[in-house]
């Protein structure tokens, strides 16, 4: 019997009345607010970077060599002796928009797909799942390494290595959730009434995809960070001696014991962000649930 | 159905390789590089052939069971694919369970105790699980727990018919390793799948009934709650079976994950190819698997309309 | 599970793996294939060192020493190089090694198709068999690098009884250990040779070569016990293992540099100022500190080079000192040859220490008005844009050989296979060549010196430092000598309980 009552019953509700109403249910939401703050502290951050710096990103010291925090270098000095507060603020460009953007793209590209895998099935569902099978099993470096010698290294080739490799799992989550949904009571009546499938699809399908949607987009962020380190090494990515998070962070493994600073500062920032982000994303969802109070 | 994405998969993958930059045979000669050498090779190989060619002979070693031979040491490539095979699937079970004992019981107790103390914890801990990258976890745990405490190996892999109390021990830690951010990813579904459902009409009613809250999550609520984490942990098991590449590294586990990357950066074709193609099979497999799930979950899906 | 807990960390008594007689080598890099013919990487060599004796050796002094070959002499105005053979060394399949066994050796390496000895062997006309236990090569010029070849790969000796077998996979030689098993990526297992003549000197039941790329991670599991020693330190752990009781450090300088190819050849990326004018290239040097690199980088590990061949070799010429870094020097320079600022791109193979090299001398340049763009490449990429003179200037190394031609003739005569300068010269192919037939040492040097003349003011090559190999040993070891050329000679060498 349990099997028919499904993960969710979401009614059709006035989508402006709904919008209000997430709103103040957002903002009463200390976590989710924290959230948010969270997040546009660090846009903000990057946004006025040259602002707030304290020295030359660039400028090497052979004085300044791995120095730890100090009053003249808060967050410490790498392996040339530039100073890592600046270099972060200038390297979290790179990494909000390698995190942010890629998984954009996967989620633009995959979500529809999946919808339609699901919700169409048949030979529609087989084809996107046979090319998603594909997707998967073509190892992540031979696309990246394509896209570099194709498509030139910069870092906007970067995320979309990064954001193709993640559309295998937005496509399989919303397709998981589709299949689950279509067969519910109100699907099978809008269907009834003649609803045209695109809409369904948008009104009745879409909000219960939402929530893993929401809970993986904000944690790919983090995944995201971190690969775009792994491309710079391939010529994509955030060119030296340009600062990203990630390419911080791979060169201080080098300094783990000698200097610590170098990998607990980046790795502390990559933490904030995604902790903003997911937070952010579980207001959201707590918001736009239409049964939550 | 597995022949057509067998099909794609090896042609887009020779197609790219084809297309990557960097000549195998140059890449192999490395600080040898006679030229009249590369030339015999060239041919040797028929990578002077033309593109469809190659694929055609290809494909027909492979149906004669011939994956043909690494370009850099000589070994078969059906030699290193099963040398590895156990190796990156017991990773990959072992770094599975560890996610899931980690991350089911984690996010079921975050859902029900939302906004409370344990819920901020779990969040926090799984956040930072996917936060720090695995290299950096896995060289700290070394440093701790091989080099100080001297308590398991740093590296180095003991298959399991050997001996298998050792290598639990070896592959401890790469699996823990590799369950931080797989843990985390589970957690954050399963808490999320679990407050929709948890708020859903049906769990109030069996509240109102005066069930018991556990015998309420556990029954109704979870099992509601799967089709993402089924999903999820289908997708995250295939992938796992792809290699680790990175943990593989750290704690220099001779799995499929450095084969290929290896590989790639030399341009060893063949061993792209053979690992590629058996990789494939995994995350197909697990693709079966997740719908055959998903029906067992919801019995509804067995009549499409 | 508690129980399994328990029983898992019970494991710890018996846990440090190895027997004692097991000798374990963390290397950089998995070796490619055993065939010491057709062999291309330095791992390989070290693993080769104790499984494929050799007709000579070199000893930490680079100086030849016998192996196989007792004895050999040059006669026929250095046209015939004869070798006496020992007559007590056996293959590892039982079988004898002889003239004969020698002359199929070499004639094997100098005909296989895919041999890449062949090269090193051009110089040989034919392989004579004198008597059982007496070889003669007949060449064709004199060579004043053979002797050199046969102390390496090209002087391997396999057993003549397994060519047709799978040589890639199953090395049959005659050294101190044989071949037992590989596992790709993995390990490299040889066992002890009983046979061997001096087997007594060998301490070591097994040797297990074990390949783990990251050095971090190499140096944790020397300091965990899972391996006994390790090649290639990172220089940043210079430091921390100094200070490690437990540890020996045993750096030694290597055969090989590290320095910036710059193309200079007749094509479309070689038309910037650094390219076509050498004063810009002069100046580029100037703006160079290589002992800052050295210090920053090198953690004291990078002996700053100037010239191709290292400081140990008797062609290293006084006649070339150091430049020193000198900005002043440089911006003077560049401003004659007409400019303000010279942009350029600098191409390197991607890792940290190479990117921090590369990223401190694009400030050190900057300030001598050099706008300096990185650009790092994934290895294999890079080397095919080399190869196609797609760069304007890379920054790469060279592992270095013991004779002093493989370090410069191959990289700027006109048609050397590694010249991704283009540089061309005939005045330089003609001393370079005259230096390759030349055996004797001082005259050899007068040649070199006067080609190093001509290079080190046209600059095709800024050589930047000396490669060291910095071996770290468990301070169980003994009696290991680390030697210039980076192997690993297991005589003598102990390992403690």
């Amino acid at each position: 019997m349990t099997a028919q009552v499904t993960t969710a019953s979401a009614e059709a509700i006035a989508p402006k009345r709904k919008l209000g109403r997430a709103m103040t249910k957002f903002l009463k939401n200390r976590s989710a607010v924290f959230g948010g703050a969270l997040v546009l502290l660090f846009v903000l951050l990057a946004i006025f970077a040259p602002l707030i710096a304290t020295h030359d990103p660039f400028q090497t010291s052979f004085t300044t060599i791995r120095k730890p925090p100090s009053a003249a270098f808060w967050l410490g000095t790498d392996e040339l002796g530039r100073d890592i507060f600046t270099r972060m603020l200038y390297g979290s460009r790179a990494s909000l928009m390698a995190g942010v953007i890629s998984v954009t793209i996967a989620v633009i590209v995959g979500v529809p797909l999946g919808l339609i895998a699901g919700y169409y099935g048949g030979w529609t569902d087989a084809v996107i799942s046979r090319i998603t099978e594909a997707l998967l099993a073509i190892p992540f470096l031979i696309l990246a390494i394509a896209l570099a010698a194709f498509l030139g290294p910069s870092l906007t080739n970067a995320m979309i290595a990064i954001g193709l490799s993640a559309v295998p799992i937005f496509i399989r989550l919303t397709r998981g959730q589709a299949l689950a949904v279509k067969t519910e009571d109100y699907v099978e009546g809008a269907r009834a009434i003649g609803l045209p499938n695109p809409l369904i699809m948008a009104r009745y399908i879409f909000p219960n995809v939402l929530p893993p949607i929401m809970v993986q987009a904000t944690i790919t962020v983090a995944t995201a960070i971190i690969a775009e380190a792994s491309l710079s090494f391939l010529g994509l990515g955030q060119q030296p001696p340009n600062p990203s998070w990630g390419s911080m962070l791979n060169t201080a493994k080098n300094f783990m014991t000698q200097a610590p600073w170098m990998s607990i500062f980046p790795g502390g920032a990559i933490f904030l962000v995604v902790l903003g982000f997911n937070l952010l994303g579980d207001g959201l969802r707590d918001a736009l649930d239409p049964r939550d109070n | 159905m597995a022949i057509p994405t067998l099909f794609l998969v090896s042609l887009i993958v020779f197609g790219l390789q084809k297309l990557l930059p960097g000549d195998p045979l140059l890449t192999m000669a490395g600080e040898e590089r006679d030229p009249a050498v590369i030339e015999f090779l060239r041919e040797k190989y028929r990578l002077n052939d033309p593109f469809y060619m190659q694929y055609l002979y290809w494909v027909r070693d492979v149906l004669t069971g011939d994956f043909g031979n690494s370009l850099r040491t000589g070994v078969p490539v059906s030699t290193l694919i099963a040398q590895k095979l156990p190796v990156t699937i017991q990773l990959a079970v072992m770094a599975m369970i560890f996610a899931l004992l980690i991350g089911i019981p984690t996010g079921i107790m975050s859902a029900v105790k939302k906004g409370k103390a344990p819920d901020y914890a779990a969040n926090a801990i799984a956040l930072s699980g996917v936060s720090i990258p695995n290299f950096w976890l896995g060289i700290i745990l070394i440093m701790v727990v091989s080099v100080q405490w001297r308590l398991l190996p740093a590296s180095g892999y003991v298959p399991l018919t050997e001996d298998p109390i050792q290598s639990l021990r070896t592959m401890l830690m790469p699996s823990f390793v590799l369950a931080t951010a797989l843990g985390a990813y589970l957690m954050r579904h399963t808490r999320s799948a679990m407050l929709g459902v948890l708020s859903s009409d049906y769990i109030r009613t069996a509240k109102a009934k005066g069930l018991m809250p556990r015998v309420v999550v556990l029954k109704h609520a979870l099992r509601n709650a799967l089709m993402p984490i089924v999903t999820l942990t289908t997708l995250l098991f295939g992938e796992l079976l792809a290699g680790a590449v990175l943990t593989e590294q750290v704690f220099t586990i001779p799995g499929f994950g450095k084969l290929i990357v290896d590989a790639v950066f030399t341009r060893d074709y063949a061993v792209v190819q053979g690992v590629v193609l058996c990789t494939a099979v995994g995350f197909i497999f697990m693709n079966l698997l997740a719908d055959i799930l998903y029906i067992l979950i919801n019995p509804r899906l067995r009549h499409p309309q | 599970m508690k129980k399994l807990i328990i029983s898992l960390l019970a494991g710890v008594a018996f846990s440090s793996a190895a027997s004692a007689t097991d000798f374990r080598i963390g290397l950089q890099e998995d070796p490619d294939v055993l065939d010491p013919h057709k062999a291309r990487t330095f791992v390989g060599r070290i693993v080769f060192t104790s499984l494929c004796d050799k007709l000579v050796d070199v000893n930490s002094k680079l100086e030849f020493v016998p192996q196989l070959a007792t004895e050999w002499s040059w006669s026929n105005e250095n046209k015939t190089l004869t070798f006496k053979l020992r007559d007590d060394a056996l293959f590892h399949d039982g079988t004898p090694f002889n003239a004969e066994a020698a002359k199929a050796n070499l004639d094997r390496a100098r005909t296989e198709p895919d041999s890449l000895r062949k090269s090193e062997l051009a110089s040989v006309d034919s392989v004579e068999v004198v008597d059982e236990y007496t070889v003669a090569l007949n060449l064709k010029q004199a060579d004043a690098t053979l002797l050199a070849q046969l102390s390496d790969r090209a002087g391997m000796m396999l057993s003549p009884a397994t060519f047709s077998g799978e040589v890639a996979t199953n090395p049959v030689c005659s050294g101190p250990y044989k071949f037992a098993s590989r596992v790709q990526n993995d390990r490299i297992t040889l066992e002890k040779f009983a046979e061997y003549r001096d087997a007594d000197d060998y301490h070591f039941d097994r040797l297990v070569f074990r390949p783990i790329p990251d050095s971090t991670v190499r140096l944790a599991n020397l300091r965990s016990g899972d391996i006994d020693m390790l090649e290639r330190l990172n220089p940043s752990d210079a430091e921390s293992v100094r200070g490690d009781t437990n540890l020996q450090f045993m750096p030694v300088a290597g055969l090989g540099y590290q320095g910036l190819t710059i193309n200079v050849g007749e094509n479309p990326r070689a038309s910037g100022p650094l390219n076509k004018d050498k004063r810009v290239r002069q100046a580029l040097q100037l703006a160079i500190g290589r002992d800052i690199i050295n210090e920053v980088v090198g953690h004291g590990l990078f002996e700053p080079a100037q010239q191709p061949f290292p400081p140990a070799s008797p062609f290293n010429s006084e006649k070339f000192p150091l430049v020193e870094r000198d900005v002043e020097k440089a911006k003077a320079l560049l401003k004659e040859a007409g400019h303000e600022s010279v942009a350029f791109e600098l191409t390197f193979g991607n890792n940290t220490t190479s990117s921090a090299t590369n990223e401190l001398i694009q400030a050190m340049a900057k300030e001598a008005g050099f706008e300096i763009s990185l650009k790092p490449m994934e290895f294999a990429a890079m080397q095919q844009e080399m190869q196609a003179a797609n760069h304007e200037a890379t920054q790469i190394g060279w592992s270095g050989r013991v004779d002093p031609d493989g370090n410069i003739h191959q990289f700027v005569t006109c048609k050397g296979a590694l010249n991704d300068s283009k540089y061309c010269n005939e005045e330089v192919d003609k001393l370079l060549n005259a230096a390759r037939a030349t055996p004797d040492v001082e005259e050899r040097k007068q040649l070199y010196d006067q080609a190093q003349a001509i290079l080190m003011d046209e600059l095709p090559i800024i050589y930047i430092y000396h490669q060291p190999w910095p071996f770290v040993a468990s301070n169980k070891v003994s009696g290991f000598e680390p030697s210039p050329d980076g192997m690993v000679r297991l005589k003598g060498v102990k390992l403690e309980n």
